[in-house]
Order: structure tokens, then sequence, then C-alpha cells
């Protein structure tokens, strides 16, 4: 049975996931009624806003 | 052939989805606008469109077709006597959805679905007075 001759080092470990399991920071964009930073087409969680517009009531007591 | 007309089956066997879909479209109808998941938003968006080009025209056959769907009489009655009408001029995309971001819970994509010329019916400035009367009383109660 084909088995592995080496031991995959930490360097070669860390060298592959540096480039296949590389993170993003998401794109964020001010809200345009209280400057939150919001993901792109989404309602403003803090004020709920979208648009110019009211959409949501946002809780308060959190 | 049935190719690239696929839709979301959302886990659950025909019946249950057929009620689900119904339930939910009846409900949209009622208070012209609901939250809700991404998917079941996109597949419910589907029912309730073809429902309003239904109710357009106000027949008793129209009026059938829709009925085996919607079986709330109070709400058929409401989407051909108001939303149909309301729609008249408007040719598809009677419905519109508000990407609300990740529920806590499941990190379920959530949404706002709601008809495009959806009326305020005043119940939030209500619901925002009662707020402030009730933020009132606790200050005076905190004195």
């Amino acid at each position: 049975m084909a088995v592995p001759k080496f031991k995959t080092s930490k360097a070669r470990t860390r060298r592959r996931r540096s480039i296949n399991m590389k993170l993003t920071a998401p794109t964020l964009v001010t809200c345009g009624n209280c400057g939150n930073p919001v993901l792109l087409h989404r309602v403003c969680p803090k004020c709920g806003f979208y648009r110019g517009r009211q959409i949501i009531t946002p809780d308060t007591n959190a | 052939m049935k190719h690239k007309i696929g839709f979301n089956k959302l886990n659950r066997v025909p019946a249950h989805r057929k009620a689900l879909l119904r339930n939910m479209a009846t409900v949209l109808f009622k208070h012209e606008r609901i939250v809700t998941t991404k998917a079941k938003a996109k597949e419910v968006r589907r029912e309730a469109e073809k429902m309003i080009t239904r109710a357009k025209e106000d027949s008793v056959h129209n009026r059938r077709v829709v009925g085996r769907k919607i079986t709330d009489e109070a709400v058929l009655a409401k989407l051909f006597t108001d939303i149909g009408p309301r729609f008249k001029e408007r040719n598809g995309g009677y419905t519109r959805i508000l990407k609300l971001g990740e529920r806590q819970h499941d990190a379920a994509d959530m949404v706002v679905l709601e008809l495009v010329d959806r009326k305020d019916d005043g119940k939030k400035a209500k619901r925002e007075e009662r707020k402030a009367e009730k933020k009132a009383k606790k200050a005076e109660k905190a004195e």
C-alpha cells in the first residue's frame, strides 16, 4: 500500500494553507443614515435603513 | 426536456412543501410583508407572483384557481379586491426582497419579503408610540 515516506513539515503545511485556506475580510460600506459599517446590499442592523428607507425597527433592548 | 427549470425543495416532502408555500403566501397577502429566510422567500415569491397575476382579473375561474391554494376566504377576497387591482399597471415584479443579514441562531440568510406598493397602515407608528409611552412610564417609576 502506498504510504507517505516523510512527515509533512510545519513549513510545508503552512505554505499550503497560506494559499488554499486564506481568509478574506468582508467588504464593508458606511451606512448612509447612521455611518455604521454595513455589508453591501444589506439593511443596516443598527438603524434599520436601506436605500434611504426605514425597513425595520432595530431591537432597542439588545 | 426538463433542463434548467429546477426549484428549491427546501428539504421537505411534496405535501409539506406545498403546505408551507401556501401558508406563507397567505400570510404575505394578509400582512403585505414577512420576514423569513432567503431560500424560502425566493420560493414563496414564485408562488405569490403567479397568484397576483391571476388576481388582476377578477373572474370566477381565476378565483377558483387561486382558491385551491389560498383557503382563507378573507385573504382571498383581499387579494382579488385590493391587491390585484393595485398591480393592474405592473407586469410582474410585484414583490421585493430586502436582505437583513444572518440570523444569530443558525446563520441563515434572513430577508424581508414585501409587496412593492405596500401601504404603511400606521401600525408601526402606533407601535412606536406605545414604546415611547412605556419608556416614559419606566422613567417615572425610576424617579
